[in-house]
């Protein structure tokens, strides 16, 4: 079972209650309970292979697109439990953006990067107003500066960090009310990685914001919760600065501070 | 076992260093050789191709003035702009004209060896050009087929020695014959043209490339993207690759059994000669498009589906402009084979003698190859020429579609 810290009540945006995931046979998330809150970023981190990038794509229904992928329990966002029949997934996913591992921006121009949300979905009427959604956007994505004069180029040809803040960008541009993001900074050098944390405290209080990463250090500087995965479990959940400082369970422990991982 | 010593070592790889690179050498011969063969290959099949095409560009021409003024020519220059002038000009006589012409200029001799249909192509030069109607110009008409053979040297003796003395006075000569790919089928070697062929096979693959494309790449996306993965998707996989795989000869069959039982009355169209054709295409088509949809990377699906894109539009936006070169290079090898094809249009009886091009996809046609096959197959020796024109039109036209492919696919990769 999970080791909860004391935690202030906060209003749950996402609330997941008893989500087991299962890949055909084997099961790769077993029990998981986890309340999510607007107001803070969250960190999940854990060794390899515990489970903690299927739970994210969990929050999203990104598993279903694998075969054989089933979840139990229950994943609710505002109230609603996204895997009923009731949600639509296309919009779920509107309303739960996700940022990947590697960055994937289509092999199109930038603009079209960030404005192919909102133009699928209708959000906006005119080319002005699109104009105007991919500028704030690209602003809030600290990516402005860089590319206004080079729109129509295409987003492969940025650099790594680039790419990723794109990535950002366009997850941002449908306004969604959570971002996920799976390991955003394993592929990029120090100073790109710098940027995009920057990026994540700035985008913090306007998004729920959910983070998997491997590294302790990127967890403690922009998260403030922090849920610790192992084997599929979550094993203890609580204030970031409780999870590192004063772990009380000996597996968390024993990550932190480099034993295995 | 004991250590080595470094220099024992460094004599060890050094001696099988020496075998290493003879190897590498060897391996790289061997890939010139094959290379270097294939490309001899490839050059000898192209000169004797040529070499005998230039001939069949050309035919044996008798040159000589016409006179058509005098009023000899009685026909009414309105009825040149009617829908069949050429029938017009026969009706006032313009056959006779044209032989008592020749025979005046030529001697009776040469006259009687001018080609039964040479006055034709008096008829399209007035027809084109009414104001010659009364006046005289020169002509240049086709011999016929043995004072043709006479120039080349092998027909009866008396028609060489006739050619010899034509030829000597300047009045007989090999021009290059550009009527060769605007007229079509005829019984003399001398008047043939690939026009119809060519139409024809144009119009057989527009309705191969309309049906196979949209079924064949749709199959794909459904097949890759949407079909749950199960034994009946196995089934038609399995069904699908052993299609691409039957004998082309197999589906003319079927296209015999199945379209003409259905539409008896377009046999030798090519409407059921594209549908045919179709049906083979399209399994290659399906295979290739399934293996580019393959290849794009999962990472731009997972893209478009976390911006909230549901699967048909993830699809159609993304996956398959990506996939869009790689079915396209499959398509240009489904219908590089499907025109080439010969065997099931002879099933559908695309082989008979057709001497107009075809005015649409329901009208009786002839193919390239099919037109090639039976040109090979006469035993007037003019058509041997004429066969290798015919090839060379026909590998034209492969070229031309596949620089059209290449041209495309290149545009859209860049968009990209």
């Amino acid at each position: 079972m999970t080791t909860f810290h004391d935690l202030d009540p906060v209003e749950a945006r996402i609330s997941a209650s008893g989500v087991s995931v299962y890949y055909g046979e084997k099961q790769a998330i077993d029990n998981v309970s986890i309340d999510i809150s607007d107001e803070y970023v969250t960190a999940f981190i854990g060794p390899s292979g515990c489970g903690k990038s299927t739970f994210l794509r969990a929050l999203n229904r990104m598993n279903d697109t694998i075969a054989g992928a089933r979840v139990e329990g229950e994943i609710k966002l505002d109230g609603q439990d996204i895997y009923k029949s009731g949600m639509d997934v296309v919009q779920l996913r509107a309303r739960v953006g996700m940022v990947f591992q590697k960055p994937n921006p289509f092999p199109k121009s930038i603009y079209e990067n960030v404005a192919y949300g909102p133009r699928i979905h209708g959000l906006s009427t005119s080319k002005a107003e699109l104009d105007e959604i991919v500028e704030r956007s690209l602003k809030r994505a600290g990516l402005w500066d860089e590319v206004k004069d080079r729109l129509i180029e295409s987003g492969t040809a940025l650099s790594g960090g680039q790419q990723q803040r794109l990535c950002i960008a366009r997850a941002i541009a449908v306004e969604p009310e959570v971002i996920l993001m799976d390991e955003p900074c394993s592929a990029l050098d120090p100073i790109a990685t710098a940027k995009i944390e920057e990026l994540i405290a700035e985008l913090r209080g306007r998004y729920a914001i959910v983070i998997v990463t491997h590294s302790m250090q990127q967890a403690a500087r922009v998260s403030q919760r922090t849920a610790f995965f192992h084997l599929g479990k979550m094993v203890e959940y609580g204030k970031t600065s409780d999870i590192f400082t004063n772990p009380r369970e000996e597996r968390t422990k024993d990550y932190i501070t480099g034993r295995y991982g | 076992m004991t250590e080595l010593s470094q220099k024992e070592r460094a004599q060890r790889i050094t001696a099988r260093l020496a075998k290493r690179h003879a190897s590498e050498r060897r391996f790289r011969a061997l890939g010139f050789f094959a290379v270097a063969l294939s490309a001899l290959v490839l050059a000898f099949l192209l000169v004797t191709m040529t070499s005998n095409a230039v001939g069949g560009f050309k035919r044996a021409e008798l040159a000589f003035k016409l006179d058509l003024s005098g009023g000899m020519l009685q026909i009414d220059p309105s009825q040149l702009a009617s829908a069949d002038p050429v029938g017009a000009l026969e009706t006032a006589g313009l056959r006779d004209i044209v032989q008592f012409a020749a025979a005046k200029a030529l001697g009776d001799k040469a006259a009687a060896e001018l080609d039964s249909d040479a006055w034709r192509d008096v008829a399209r030069i007035v027809a084109a050009d009414p104001a010659l109607l009364n006046s005289s110009f020169d002509v240049s008409l086709a011999a016929g087929d043995d004072l043709a053979s006479g120039l080349r040297g092998d027909g009866p003796p008396q028609m060489v020695a006739l050619a010899k003395e034509l030829a000597a006075k300047g009045q007989l000569a090999t021009r290059f014959d550009p009527g060769f790919l605007t007229r079509s089928d005829a019984t003399s070697p001398q008047s043939v043209g690939i026009w119809g062929a060519l139409k024809g096979s144009m119009l057989t693959m527009l309705v191969t490339l309309a049906l196979a494309f949209p079924i064949g790449v749709f199959a794909a996306v459904y097949l890759e993207e949407f079909a749950p993965r199960n034994r009946w998707t196995d089934v038609i996989e399995v069904s699908i690759n052993n299609l691409a795989a039957v004998p082309s000869i197999i589906f003319g069959l079927l296209g015999l059994a199945l379209f003409l039982t259905i539409f008896p009355y377009w046999r030798s169209a090519p409407l059921i000669g594209g549908m045919t054709l179709a049906l083979m295409t399209m399994p290659v088509i399906v295979i290739s498009g399934r293996n580019a949809i393959k290849a794009v990377p999962p990472s731009i699906r997972d893209a478009a589906l976390a911006v909230g894109a549901s699967r048909v539009q993830t699809v159609f936006h993304h996956v398959l402009p990506l996939a869009l070169p790689g079915i396209m290079t499959g398509t240009i090898i489904g219908m590089a084979r499907a025109l080439g094809e010969t065997a099931p249009l002879l099933m559908i009886g695309m082989k008979a003698f057709v001497a107009t091009p075809p005015d649409g996809f329901t009208s009786p046609s002839s193919v390239l190859p099919v037109q090639i096959f039976l040109w090979s197959d006469e035993i007037n020796r003019g058509f041997v020429e004429r066969t290798s024109a015919a090839i060379i039109v026909l590998l034209m036209f492969l070229l031309v579609m596949n620089g059209m492919a290449i041209y495309l696919r290149n545009r859209f990769e860049n968009r990209w």
